[in-house]
C-alpha cells in the first residue's frame, strides 16, 4: 500500500485502535475510582432500595468486561435500555444512555459539538492571523524596539489566564461600551449573522492567549531559518529583506506552526472548559467537566472519544500539511 | 597558461579599470581580527585563488567583497571596490544591484545554500528578477537556459524539481546557473567543491574554466585545497591570520615558494603520485614480517549488507571479502555513496552484515575499534574527554578509579596531547586535537585493528599531516594492523600498504598501494586518479585535456 490512499487507510486504522484503547482506559479508570455511583446517580435522599433498583437498571453490579462488551454492542448494532416504564431504543452508532436524565450519549454530543467547533475553528482562524502576524512582525523587526514590546507584550499573553481575558473583555466591550450583547450561543444553522457577534468575545479571549504562543513559535523559528545558508544566498544576490522574511524564512516556519496549530485544535475541542464556562457556550468542556462531576460513565467515555477522534483527526490533517509544505516529507 | 590570460595582458595597465581593488582590508568581529590588512587587485577577465587554512579570513574577505557584512556588527575597515562600487560606502540599492548583477557568490554546501522549499527553477528566477525587469515567465524561462548552460540534463522538467531531488554535483551547477543568470563580471566561488566527489570536483571545475573561457568573467576562488586553485586560477593569494603571506602567479607560488608558510604547507599537501614514504622505517618491521607469514588480524568474506526492505532493498555492501595483516594499512577509498562506511561499521561490528563472516586471524576475537570522521559530534559535548576516553576500560569491566584515570594520563600523553587535560570538554580542544581524544579512545581497548573512518578529511592539510603521522607512529610501536577508509586519494596512497577501491558496494581493484595508483587496472580507478587535482597548472592542464577525451571516448 503506498500514496494517499495507503495512508488514509494506515491512519483509519491506527485512529481506530486508538480511540478502543482511549474507551478502555477510560472504563478502567472509572471502574477502580472509588464513590458509590448509584448513590451519585440516584441522588442523596435515595433509599436504599431505590440505589439498588438504580444500580440493576445501569448494570453497575455487571462485571467490568460485561458492561464494557456491551458499550462496543451498542456502537455497533445499536442497544435497547429500559427506562423502567419504557423500552428506549438507541440506534447503531450508540454510546450508551445518560445516567442523568436518559438522554442518548450520541445525541446530546450532536447537540454539544457544534458549539465547541464552533468555538474552536473561528477562534482558530484569529490566532493564526494574530500569531503568526506578530511573529513574522517580531522576525522582521529583530533587535529593534518593536520586537521587545511585541515580546513583552506576548509575555503577557502567554501568562495571562483565559478567564482574566475573557472578563475583562467582557465586561468593557459588553458592559462598559456596550458595543455588543453579553454573549449567548446562537446555532450557526439558526442566524449566521448573531452566530458571529455572539462568538467573537469567546473568539477573541480564547485566540489572544493561544496567539501568544504561536508568535513566539513563528519568530523563533524565523530566526533560525535566517541564520540558514540558504538566507545567506539571497542575500548576496541582492533579494530584499522583504521577500526574505515573508518567502524564504515564514516557509521554514510552517512545519512547527502546523504541528503547534494540530496540537491545540485537538485539545481545544474538549478543553476550552474556562472559555466556555465564562460565556455559556453550552459545549464539550463544559459538559465533560460535569460528567465526570456526577460519574456519569456513558457521557464521559462518549465526550472523550470525540475529544480523542478530534485530537487524531487534527493530526493526521497535519501531516498531510506538512507534506504539502514540504515536498521533502513522505507519508507513511 | 591558459587562453583566459590573454585578455588580461591588455588590461593590466588600466589601473581604473581593476575588477575588484581591496585595500587595506579589515574585518573584526569583537576582538578577534579575521582579516587584518589585506590587499589585492583583480583585473577584468582574471583569477585570482585565495588560499589558505581555516580561520583564516579567506571566507570573510570573499563576504566583504559583497558587502554582506553589513548590518552583522562585523568591524569592516580599508576600502573595497568591486565592479566601479565602492562596497563600504555604497547606498544599500546599490548593494542590491551589486550583489548578484555584477558579482554573484557560489557558496560551499550546495544542499543548505538552496533554499529547500521552492524548485530550483523558481529560486534562479526570483534572483534575476530581482536584477532584470522582467515577467515571471521570461525569468523562467532564462532559469532553465542556465540550467541547460550549466549542463543539467532535461533542464525544463529539472527545473521544477527542489534542491534535495538533485545530486551534490547538480546541485553545485544549479548554484553556479544562479550566478550565471545576470551575466557577473565577477564570480565569486567560496569552496566550490569542498563537499563534492573527487571526479565530481573535477567537472565542476572543468565547467567553472570553460564559463570563463566563453563569458570572460573574473574569477575570485576561495579554497583550502592547493590543487583546486591550481586547477582554475592565474594568480594565488596565500592568506594566514588574516593577512596575506604570499602573493604571485601561480607557476611561482606553487613552484618557487619564498615564504616559509607557504613551503610548510605545500610539503604538508598528500601527493598522489608520490610514493609512500613513511613507510621507511615501517618496510624493515614489515619485510621481517612477510619473512615469517604476517599474521592474519582480520578476515572478512563475501560480505554484504542490505538497507531497506522488500523492493526498496539495496545493497550497500556487496559480496566484499578482505583480510587485514598485523602491522599493515589496508586504505579503501571510494566516492560518497561507494559503501566503504558501511563497510568500515561491519568490521567493528556496528552493523551486522546481511551474508557473509567476519572472522579474526588465529581463531582469537580480535578487538577492534573505530576513530570517526567528526571529531566534533563523536564526542559527547558534556563530558570530559578523559570520561569519554575512559568509557572503552569502564564497559571492558575495570571498576579500578585510580588505574583508569592513570591509564587514561597514559593514552592522552601516548597522542600528544598532556595528561592534564583528563577534565576538559571537547570544545576546549582543536580540530586536530580532537582527533587525537578520538584516536586515544580507540586505543583504550587494546585493540589490534583500529578502522579509521575518514579520520583526517576534517581537518587542515597541516594538522592532516600530524595526525596521520601519529597515526603512523602508534602502528609502528604497537603492531597495529589500520584500516583507513577516505574518499581523499592521495591522503590513502600517504599511508597504505595495500589499497582496495570501491564502487558502489564492491571492491574494484585491491592491491599494493603503488601498484593500483601507478598501473590502475580498473577503468574506473584510472577515472577517479584522472580527476585528482594536480599542484602543478601545467599537469592541470594536460590532466583537463585527458578528462576531456575521456569523457568524449
Amino acid at each position: 500500500m503506498s500514496g494517499f490512499g495507503g495512508f488514509v487507510l494506515r491512519r483509519g486504522i491506527g485512529t481506530v485502535i486508538t480511540l478502543l484503547a482511549i474507551s478502555v482506559i477510560v472504563y478502567v479508570v472509572f471502574f477502580v475510582t472509588p464513590g458509590n455511583v448509584a448513590q451519585i446517580t440516584c441522588g442523596p435522599r435515595c433509599s436504599p432500595e431505590q440505589v439498588h433498583q438504580v444500580a440493576q437498571q445501569l448494570r453497575l453490579d455487571d462485571p467490568l468486561y460485561l458492561r464494557y462488551w456491551h458499550f462496543l454492542q451498542g456502537i455497533l448494532v445499536g442497544q435497547d435500555y429500559s427506562t423502567g416504564t419504557s423500552v428506549e431504543h438507541c440506534s447503531a452508532p450508540c454510546l450508551g444512555l445518560s445516567y442523568q436524565g436518559d438522554q442518548q450519549v450520541t445525541q446530546l454530543i450532536l447537540t454539544k459539538l457544534p458549539v465547541s467547533l464552533s468555538l474552536v475553528f473561528g477562534a482558530m482562524v484569529l490566532w493564526l492571523i494574530l500569531g503568526v502576524g506578530t511573529g513574522v512582525l517580531s522576525a522582521w523587526r529583530r533587535g529593534r524596539f518593536t520586537e521587545r514590546l511585541l515580546t513583552g507584550i506576548t509575555l503577557a499573553g502567554v501568562a495571562t489566564p483565559v478567564f482574566v481575558i475573557g472578563l475583562v473583555l467582557m465586561i468593557v466591550v459588553c458592559g462598559q461600551l456596550q458595543l455588543l450583547p453579553f454573549p449567548q450561543y446562537v446555532s450557526l444553522t439558526d442566524d449566521p449573522e448573531q452566530w458571529a457577534w455572539n462568538l467573537l468575545l469567546p473568539w477573541l479571549s480564547l485566540a489572544l492567549i493561544e496567539a501568544a504562543a504561536f508568535a513566539r513559535l513563528t519568530r523563533a523559528s524565523m530566526l533560525e531559518t535566517l541564520a540558514e545558508d540558504h538566507i545567506r544566498t539571497f542575500r548576496a544576490y541582492g533579494v530584499g529583506e522583504r521577500s526574505i522574511i515573508g518567502r524564504h524564512a515564514l516557509r521554514g516556519a510552517f512545519a512547527p506552526i502546523i504541528a503547534l496549530n494540530a496540537n491545540n485544535v485537538g485539545s481545544a475541542v474538549g478543553g476550552a472548559v474556562l472559555t466556555e464556562t465564562l460565556f455559556g457556550l453550552p459545549g464539550i468542556g463544559q459538559e465533560l467537566v460535569h460528567a465526570v462531576n456526577v460519574v456519569d460513565l456513558p457521557v464521559v467515555v462518549g465526550m472523550v472519544l470525540v475529544v480523542g477522534f478530534f485530537v487524531v483527526i487534527a493530526n493526521a490533517v497535519a501531516d498531510v500539511l506538512y507534506a504539502v509544505a514540504d515536498r521533502r516529507v513522505v507519508l507513511v | 597558461m591558459s587562453s583566459v590570460d590573454g585578455s588580461m595582458d591588455v588590461l593590466v595597465d588600466g589601473s581604473a579599470d581593476a575588477l575588484v581593488e581591496v585595500t587595506d582590508l579589515t574585518v573584526g568581529f569583537g576582538s578577534l581580527r579575521a582579516v587584518d590588512g589585506l590587499s589585492f587587485r583583480l583585473e577584468k577577465g582574471a583569477a585570482l585563488g585565495l588560499v589558505g587554512e581555516s580561520g583564516s579570513g579567506k571566507s570573510t574577505v570573499a563576504s566583504a567583497l559583497l558587502g554582506l557584512h553589513r548590518g552583522t556588527g562585523a568591524d569592516v575597515g580599508g576600502s573595497v571596490r568591486v565592479a566601479g562600487v565602492d562596497v563600504q560606502e555604497a547606498s544599500d540599492a546599490d548593494l542590491g544591484r551589486l550583489r548578484g548583477g555584477k558579482a554573484a557568490m557560489v557558496f560551499q554546501d550546495p544542499l543548505s545554500s538552496l533554499d529547500p522549499y521552492y524548485a530550483i527553477g523558481d529560486q534562479i528566477a526570483e534572483v534575476y528578477r530581482v536584477h532584470a525587469r522582467v515577467s515571471r515567465r521570461a525569468a523562467r524561462a532564462r532559469a532553465v537556459e542556465v540550467l541547460d548552460r550549466v549542463g543539467i540534463p532535461d533542464a525544463v522538467r529539472r527545473s521544477r524539481s527542489r534542491p534535495h531531488e538533485f545530486s551534490g554535483g547538480m546541485r553545485q551547477r544549479a548554484l553556479i546557473a544562479m550566478a550565471l543568470a545576470c551575466e557577473p563580471d565577477l564570480l565569486i566561488a567560496d569552496e566550490p567543491t569542498t563537499a563534492l566527489d573527487v571526479t565530481v570536483q573535477a567537472q565542476i571545475l572543468d565547467l567553472l574554466h570553460t564559463l570563463r573561457q566563453e563569458t570572460g568573467m573574473g574569477l575570485l576562488l576561495v579554497t583550502h585545497d592547493v590543487g583546486v586553485a591550481a586547477e582554475s586560477v592565474d594568480e594565488i593569494l596565500v592568506m594566514r591570520h588574516g593577512r596575506a603571506v604570499e602573493h604571485g602567479p601561480v607557476g611561482t607560488v606553487l613552484g618557487a615558494p619564498t615564504a616559509r608558510y607557504t613551503q610548510d604547507l605545500l610539503g604538508a599537501v598528500p601527493r598522489v603520485d608520490a610514493r609512500r614514504t613513511l613507510s621507511e622505517t615501517s618496510t624493515e618491521t614489515s619485510s621481517e614480517a612477510s619473512s615469517a607469514a604476517p599474521e592474519v588480524v582480520l578476515e572478512a568474506t563475501g560480505l554484504r549488507r542490505e538497507f531497506g526492505r522488500g523492493k526498496r532493498a539495496f545493497a550497500a555492501v556487496d559480496d566484499v571479502s578482505l583480510t587485514v595483516h598485523r602491522g599493515e594499512t589496508l586504505g579503501i577509498v571510494g566516492e560518497s555513496g561507494s559503501g566503504k562506511t558501511t563497510l568500515g561499521r561491519m568490521l567493528v561490528g556496528l552493523l551486522k552484515p546481511t551474508a557473509g563472516e567476519i572472522k579474526p586471524g588465529g581463531g582469537v576475537r580480535p578487538d577492534v575499534q573505530m576513530v570517526f570522521q567528526d571529531p566534533v559530534s563523536s564526542l559527547n559535548p558534556r563530558r570530559s574527554v578523559g570520561e569519554s576516553i575512559a568509557d572503552p576500560l569502564r564497559a571492558r569491566g575495570e571498576r579500578d578509579e585510580e588505574g583508569i584515570r592513570g591509564r587514561v594520563r597514559e593514552l592522552l600523553e601516548r597522542v600528544g596531547l598532556e595528561g592534564a587535560h583528563y577534565d576538559r570538554y571537547p570544545h576546549e580542544f582543536s580540530g586536530g586535537q580532537r582527533q587525537r581524544v578520538g584516536i586515544a579512545r580507540a586505543l583504550a581497548a587494546d585493540p589490534r585493528v583500529i578502522v579509521c573512518d575518514e579520520p583526517v578529511s576534517a581537518l587542515d592539510v597541516t594538522t592532516q599531516a600530524q595526525v596521520v603521522a601519529l597515526l603512523g607512529e602508534l602502528q609502528r610501536e604497537l603492531g597495529l594492523a589500520l584500516v583507513f577508509v577516505a574518499h581523499d586519494l592521495a591522503v590513502v596512497r600517504q599511508v597504505s600498504d595495500r589499497v582496495a577501491v570501491m564502487r558502489r558496494g564492491r571492491i574494484v581493484e585491491q592491491g599494493p598501494a603503488d601498484e593500483v595508483y601507478d598501473s590502475p587496472q580498473d577503468p574506473y580507478t584510472k577515472q577517479l586518479l584522472a580527476a585528482v587535482p594536480a599542484l602543478d597548472p601545467e599537469v592541470a592542464a594536460q590532466r583537463r585535456a585527458a578528462r576531456r577525451e575521456l569523457a568524449t571516448a
